[in-house]
């Protein structure tokens, strides 16, 4: 009996000798192999490969990856919120445009940037006139509520992003509107007209409007809305919609007639349809790729091993390539509650003590990954070059390390436990990397591995981690919004650590930097909370509760066809709603 | 006979109950040796308590073990709606239960994917009967020639080469070198646009149907061989019957009967998931959710094809152990 392991490595093998030959054909389809003149390596990283404004022709993605979820509330893989950029619209939206431009919020649904007042406390919009869903009906300031309201139904739609709930729930325990009797509904939401919509927060949120950017904010047709079964059949508000949808099959993508052009900035809309298909096979879809069948990876995590190499090799190929840091860290955290990591030294031997290569390594390699030096991706603002332990040097510094195990009052080490997801193996690597290097400064680590599905039952719940002695964990995180908060705060604020689904897995909870994360949150301007979040950050590494690792990026091949080719910051992967086919086909 | 028949279907619901039961067991014996709960198999990284709660009432794990059980095979036979107030999921019979992965139920995926299962199932097991028995009559009866070891050679290299290499093997050489077939594309259907399909599954039933063929050639090779020494064909040789006659209607009785064993095994089999022909060939059957399930974790879907493919394989063994009386006389059924 052959095991899956051994199926799968042989089924690596033999991908890459089918895109080997491949490769060598010289029967290429018209549209595949280099690129069309208009790239090199790298360039849609930080500008927009192929610009055309040319509409028609079909958008091809495959994924090996299926959707989490389609409906709006629930849908949080970075790759479905790029594909919901295609069919949902929110009061505010990013720009399809390259770098940190990208990044700027701009009115979607609304006419115009919310009016703030009463401190930064209240956010008033008024909606552009003419938008509607995909069933004809006209989108209104109720619909949007609405929508929200979803987000608190956590027993029907769990989980999607939760930060509304925070901003919004003010004391009410608001169950959703499936199960509240209210009329009122959510009390902190008014909606005085049709065209006005209303938000009250409790205290000012610098991060608020990034958390309506989110799907859970947008519009949802009360009449049309069937709880858990939404996800099969969701109405649309932008150019496109969604059809036969099949659960780890796909769907495709088809004009929406009543989108119009006239009320969105923000979308292109230039295929005349999109397709989405689910595959098993990693090695088959990078063959389709460089074959020109298929025109991107929409899990965007990047060509296998086989196809890397070819593309590496091939300058005409490597042309229609983006590699570029993500705002995710793959990190391993460092449990404050578990001894002897209660004492810092301890900690900090560690920080010395792994090699950043050979996380790297781990991980797939310089194109997989930057070495991190600290929490902070260079992404996200606030962040700099901050490297308290040098980790720039990414080697082990066996010195340094042993001097802070004397300090804490180990010289000649200690046992500890790392955890790792089984259902990781890059994970797993990192664990094991980090064990070699432990080992060479006289501290002996276990790992231990469980299953990723359970991380929030296990990982995620402090008892089992104090039960298992876990001193060390393998894990990582990737920004829900461009902010210091969207990136660090579910790490070190101490409040939120919970018994279980816990994500500040050092436990620390210190008043400085739960102090520091208030203020950026109260902030009035985005500069003023990412300065707050450099000294977070700065205390985070001070303190080292987690060894940044790596900033991970993904080599990514696209069909050199596409127009419009640009890396999205705020997800970290292409932009898929401003592509379109230079052949129309 | 209609006694024999019976018992045989009673004997499928007891082999189906047991599979049942051990699939479920397994089901919450999984998560028992791991110390964690099922319901955490549905949540993501938000494991907020309303949603844990809510989805506990929903899929009834708040329920005692016993009554889960009770309610899973109640599902299997009239089918159940998972429900938490208004919102209600309805999982029709036979319910699987609802797939971590897609918190939808099991069974339609199922039922839709049995189609292409089915599909490559057939077109290979045409073309593994044909050239398999086909191969291995001529081998019996060209002993020793070179057609013989030609056809053994080849039939050994069936047998040794798994699918995973031939699959993709012949898939870099006649669609990515030569361009002579299209890759396999799962958004096309036979009814979307047969020509497509046809040539999308041509390699999958060559790679799938040259494993089987192999086996095939090599047994109809040598059960032919076995019943050409016996006395009864001896006899009708004596007789003055046809060669043809001889062979096609007497010595080919006899060889089908151990074939039509393994033949019932194998589709059965085949039925319950190609794995890893569907999964290099892109293919979305039952082979391509069992491994979908066992690589996400989904408990469900895994217990689904389980079950599903348990059903076909006891299926094809009591069809076999029915048409023996009809290729076989001597055989008895009482």
């Amino acid at each position: 009996m052959i095991t899956r392991n051994k199926a799968l490595a042989a089924v690596a093998v033999v991908g890459a000798l089918a895109l080997t030959t491949s490769a060598c054909s010289s029967s290429k389809s018209t549209t595949g192999g280099g690129g069309n003149g208009g790239s090199t390596f790298n360039a849609a990283a930080t500008s927009i490969v192929n610009p055309s404004t040319k509409p028609g022709g079909t958008l091809k993605l495959w994924s090996t990856q299926d959707v989490d979820s389609l409906d709006p509330a629930i849908g949080y893989y970075a790759f479905v919120w790029d594909l919901q950029r295609f069919y949902v619209r929110s009061l505010v939206g990013y720009p399809s445009k390259p770098g940190a431009a990208g990044l700027q919020l701009q009115p979607d649904l609304a006419s115009a940037m919310p009016t703030v007042t009463n401190d930064g406390k209240t956010y008033t919009f008024k909606l552009k006139s003419g938008i509607k869903f995909s069933d004809g009906t006209p989108v209104t300031s109720k619909d949007i509520k609405y929508g929200i309201e979803r987000v608190f139904a956590q027993d029907v739609l769990p989980n999607g992003p939760i930060y509304l709930i925070s901003d919004l729930d003010e004391g009410q325990k608001y169950p959703g509107p499936y199960k509240d009797k209210d009329p009122q509904g959510l009390k902190s939401v008014q909606t005085p007209d049709d065209s006005t919509i209303v938000f009250n927060l409790q205290q000012a949120n610098s991060d608020f409007l990034y958390h309506l950017a989110m799907g859970g904010a947008s519009p949802i047709e009360q009449a049309k809305d069937d709880g858990a079964n939404y996800a099969k059949h969701p109405l649309s508000t932008g150019p496109y919609v969604i059809e036969n949808y099949v659960a780890n099959k796909g769907f495709d993508m088809v004009r929406n007639k009543y989108w119009d052009k006239s009320t969105d900035s923000l979308h292109s809309a230039l295929p005349d349809k999109i397709t989405f298909t689910v595959t098993t096979n990693a090695d088959d879809l990078d063959s389709r790729l460089l074959d020109g069948s298929i025109d991107v990876d929409a899990a965007q995590r990047g060509v296998q091993t086989a196809a890397q190499g070819k593309i590496l090799t091939t300058p005409s190929l490597k042309a229609d390539t983006v590699d570029a840091p993500a705002a995710t860290i793959r990190y391993i955290s460092i449990q404050t509650k578990v001894a002897p990591f209660d004492n810092v030294d301890c900690r900090k031997a560690v920080e010395y003590a792994i090699s950043g290569t050979d996380q790297q390594t781990a991980r797939g390699g310089k194109w997989a990954g930057q070495l991190a030096t600290n929490m902070l991706p260079p992404a996200i603002p606030g962040s700099d070059n901050y490297d308290p332990y040098n980790l720039a040097a990414g080697q082990s510094q066996v010195t340094q390390a042993k001097a802070e195990l004397a300090k804490c009052g180990k010289p000649n080490g200690f046992s500890t436990t790392i955890a790792a997801r089984s259902t990781s193996p890059k994970d797993v690597k990192q664990a094991v990397a980090a064990q070699a290097a432990l080992k060479a400064i006289g501290v002996t680590a276990d790992i231990k591995q469980y299953d990723g599905s359970q991380s929030g039952s296990t990982v995620g719940s402090p008892d089992w981690m104090h039960s298992n002695s876990i001193g060390l964990n393998v894990f990582g995180w990737g920004s829900d919004y461009p902010t210091g908060s969207g990136m660090l705060s579910v790490l070190i604020d101490g409040r939120l650590i919970s018994k279980s689904g816990n994500n500040n897995y050092s436990e620390i909870n210190d008043p400085q930097i739960n102090g520091w994360i208030d203020d950026a949150a109260k902030a009035s301007d985005p500069a003023t909370a990412a300065a707050d979040y450099t000294k977070i950050n700065h205390r985070v590494m001070d303190l080292a509760l987690y060894f940044p690792g790596v900033v991970e990026q993904s080599l990514n091949y696209y069909n050199p066809r596409l127009t419009n080719v640009m890396f999205n910051q705020e997800l970290g992967m292409l932009d898929f709603s401003a592509l379109g086919t230079s052949d129309g086909k | 006979m209609l006694l024999y028949i019976l018992r045989r279907l009673l004997n499928v619901v007891v082999m189906l109950l047991v599979v049942a039961t051990i699939t479920f067991g397994i089901f919450f014996l999984v998560p028992l040796l791991q110390h964690t709960d099922p319901v955490m198999r549905y949540i993501g990284k938000n494991a907020n308590p309303v949603a844990i709660a809510g989805i506990k009432v929903k899929l009834g794990l708040d329920k005692p073990v016993y009554e889960q059980f009770w309610l899973y095979l109640k599902g299997l036979v009239v089918g159940r709606d998972y429900a938490n107030g208004n919102d209600v999921i309805h999982c029709p019979a036979p319910c699987f239960g609802i797939s971590t992965q897609t918190q939808t139920p099991v069974w339609p995926t199922l039922l839709h994917d049995v189609t292409v299962t089915g599909s490559l199932a057939a077109g290979a097991a045409v073309l593994w009967l044909v050239f398999g028995v086909g191969t291995g009559v001529v081998s019996a009866l060209r002993k020793r020639t070179a057609i013989d070891r030609v056809a053994m050679v080849t039939a050994l290299a069936g047998v040794s080469l798994p699918v995973y290499f031939t699959g993709l093997a012949a898939s870099a050489l006649f669609v990515y070198n030569l361009g002579w077939l299209q890759p396999t594309n799962p958004d096309v259907t036979f009814t979307s646009d047969p020509g497509a399909w046809f040539q999308g599954m041509l390699l999958p039933w060559i790679t799938l149907a040259f494993l089987f063929a192999a086996t095939y050639a090599r047994l109809t090779r040598a059960t032919m061989l076995d019943v050409l020494g016996e006395d009864y064909i001896r006899t009708a040789r004596a007789k003055g019957l046809p060669e043809r006659t001889v062979i096609g209607k007497h010595a080919m009785r006899s060889t089908l009967t151990p074939i039509m064993t393994v033949f019932g095994m194998d589709l059965g089999g085949l039925l319950g998931g190609a794995i890893l022909t569907e999964n290099v060939f892109n293919l979305h059957g039952l082979g391509f959710d069992a491994l979908n399930g066992i690589t996400k974790n989904d408990l469900p879907m895994i217990m689904g094809v389980t079950l599903f493919a348990a059903f076909f394989i006891v299926m094809a063994n009591l069809i076999v152990d029915l048409l023996y009386a009809v290729v076989d006389p001597r055989v008895r059924l009482a």
